[in-house]
């Protein structure tokens, strides 16, 4: 009870997220459901992103291919061996993992501008990489998916708690990626803290230096791509799953470029940013697309402008003013407003004061 | 034999355009030392421009210059307002600025130019005239001939005139240069907007050949990518090698080994063989760097 009373409020804004992310699906409907899985499959996958760009300092602007080998390991497992979906999720995991991991070895040799370069192209190449062994992969046309049936303790939870309502297949992959987002969220959370995380970081502000106290550069620099990859494999995966297919176009350039998006605007080199960036990578085009235009109060000009222009715009002006004006993203802005907020509160006099000084920019 | 000849000569032709946009990214990566995502959508953009003007009765060979001097201005103006505030930041910072820049033009010009591909037409005819046993068409010709005038007046303009010598002056020591009274900022953004004219040559040579949409450079800018990485990122020559190479290989390789469909992937090969073994390309200099 003294630990509770003690605790910081970020936990308690920490147990209202997960109650709303646990109550959401008994309250929207079915396809509202499985927008917010979307969401819960970017901020997986962009949580990885983050431990090799925010934590590392390595960029990868292939994410979107990683997780077409993830979301492809498990629609082809299942098309054609007839494993049970949910043992391909970790499976689709570990192999885009070991991918990553490879792909990690000629990085090293890298500097960051020319491991976005190869990044870049690999995430260009990966369509008609994919299209090619038609037998495999489908060619074109992709893997249809059967969506999951929820196992019958959950329509049996899910009916108690409704009264009564019957648990669609969307439903129950919203609960799936809740797990899985949950328990790869605290891993991250455990891997930044501890010895990987400090290394990690070490090797992004001072690569010399690190070497020099005695970390071992090249392994942690590839588990990093092992790690981050883990999270894209296994994104895919859920992400294939959810929608019902998978296909050459489900992961063009485009997708790479939102991940690293979602990344960034959320905030690099933190824990919750990912599940921000989650948010607004899902809900970005959907709104500056549907939500604008079906508003009364805006202009009918400017709101069809804003239509037509699509979230390409939106997206592009956001990074550049993002980059210039906030390089730590939403949560490094209510951090350093909340620090401010507080040092007000505590009045003029302790300013300055054995205060830590906040975090320096770290991209 | 005379299609393998046939395959070399409109190698060279692509290969041209490549090495247009490949020397762009070599102007940008000397001024700043960033490779600029953007370069193949400003081309785009500019080509947009082209076609505007031309579509709107002006004559090709009006056009043309005017275009180049529109996407100088471009240029400058884009480096004054989006690159400037970043310009000390580290090299993520400025990488995912110029990807924002890229995704900006890209759904700009899909805003004010439309999706659909336009047919450009080249006053270049594509009847075919015979070149020792190999037929060349005269498209294919004026491609090489512009790109090849474009490289020569780039080279002329940095190893021949005092603008040259100090815009790499500035490039290479900034410090120093700044001391001899070098704006060294304003020079920053006069190789932009020198990067953004040379890449506009390249756009509008290749929307003839390609059909001019949003996303006609994104498959150019990855063989330029490779043209630039291969010859050196640092070294104009480079480019110019480099982007014929690629452009040869690719069309051979395509042809004859894996097939067009994975042209792009040959361009990847490149870009990650060249990076592993030799990561100066041909005819960088060794990058030394600071500890």
């Amino acid at each position: 009870m003294q630990r509770l009373r003690n605790a910081p409020p970020l936990y308690f804004l920490g147990v209202i997220v997960l109650l709303f992310f646990i109550g959401l699906p008994t309250v929207v409907s079915s396809f509202q459901s499985s927008e917010w899985t979307q969401v819960l499959i970017f901020a997986i996958v962009i949580m990885g992103l983050n431990i090799l760009v925010g934590y590392s300092g390595q960029i990868s602007l292939g994410h979107g291919a990683l997780m077409a080998v993830g979301a492809y390991t498990s629609a082809i497992l299942i098309h054609r061996y007839h494993v049970d979906y949910l043992l391909t999720i970790p499976i689709a995991g570990l192999l885009t993992g070991l991918v990553g991991f490879v792909l990690g070895i000629p990085a090293l040799r890298l500097s960051a501008l020319y491991l976005a370069l190869a990044t870049f192209a690999l995430a260009v190449v990966a369509p008609s990489l994919i299209k090619r062994p038609v037998q495999l992969t489908g060619g074109v046309q992709g893997i249809l998916l059967t969506p999951p049936d929820p196992p019958q303790f959950a329509k049996d939870g899910f009916a108690a708690v409704t009264g009564g309502l019957g648990m669609t297949s969307d439903q129950w992959m919203y609960y799936v990626s809740l797990v899985l987002a949950l328990s790869l969220f605290w891993l991250a959370w455990n891997i930044v803290r501890h010895r990987p995380g400090r290394a990690m970081r070490a090797i992004r502000d001072r690569e010399v230096a690190a070497a020099a106290s005695g970390i071992n550069v090249a392994a942690y620099k590839t588990m990093a791509f092992g790690i981050s990859a883990f999270y894209a494999g296994i994104g895919g995966a859920l992400y294939g799953l959810s929608i019902g297919f998978v296909s050459p176009d489900t992961f063009p350039l485009a997708l790479s470029f939102q991940l690293l998006v979602g990344a960034v605007i959320g905030g690099l080199a933190s824990i919750t940013g990912p599940l921000v960036g989650g948010i607004f990578t899902f809900w970005l085009p959907i709104v500056s697309s549907q939500f604008v235009a079906s508003q009364p109060w805006i202009p009918a000009g400017i709101a069809a402008a804003f239509k037509n222009a699509g979230p390409q715009v939106s997206y592009g002006a956001l990074l550049i003013v993002i980059m210039i004006f906030a390089p730590n993203g939403v949560v490094g802005l209510v951090t350093v407003g909340y620090a401010r907020l507080q040092a007000r509160l505590r009045g003029a006099g302790d300013r300055g004061s054995g205060q830590m000084p906040s975090d320096p920019q770290t991209v | 034999m005379q299609e393998f000849i046939q395959q070399v000569v409109s190698g060279i032709a692509s290969g041209g355009i490549f090495a247009s946009l490949a020397l762009a990214l070599v102007l940008i990566y000397n001024a700043m030392g960033l490779v600029n995502f953007a370069q193949g959508e400003m081309a785009m953009f500019a080509t947009f421009i082209a076609y505007t003007l031309i579509s709107h009765g002006v004559n090709y060979f009006i056009a043309f210059p005017l275009t180049l001097g529109l996407a100088f201005i471009g240029g400058v103006l884009i480096e004054r307002a989006v690159i400037r505030p970043v310009e000390r930041a580290p090299v993520l910072t400025l990488v995912i600025v110029t990807l924002g820049l890229a995704t900006l033009i890209n759904g700009a010009a899909g805003f004010l130019f439309g999706y659909t591909p336009n047919y450009f037409s080249s006053p270049f005819s594509a009847h075919t005239v015979n070149i020792l046993g190999a037929f060349a068409s005269y498209q294919d010709l004026s491609v090489i001939a512009v790109s090849g005038i474009v490289l020569v007046a780039i080279y002329l303009l940095l190893q021949r005139t005092t603008l040259g010598l100090t815009l790499r002056a500035a490039a290479h020591h900034p410090e120093a240069s700044r001391l001899l009274g070098v704006r060294v900022s304003w020079m920053l953004a006069l190789g932009w907007g020198l990067a953004s004219a040379v890449g506009a040559v390249s756009g509008i040579m290749v929307a003839p050949i390609l059909l001019l949409e949003p996303n006609m450079m994104q498959t150019i800018i990855i063989y330029a990518f490779a043209a630039a990485v291969l010859g050196g990122i640092d070294s104009p020559l480079g480019a110019v090698v480099g982007g014929l190479i690629v452009g040869v290989t690719v069309n051979l390789v395509g042809a004859y080994v894996v097939g067009g469909d994975l042209e792009l992937a040959v361009a990847l090969a490149i870009i990650i063989g060249v990076l592993v073994i030799k990561p100066n390309g041909l005819f960088g200099r060794a990058a030394a760097r600071n500890v």
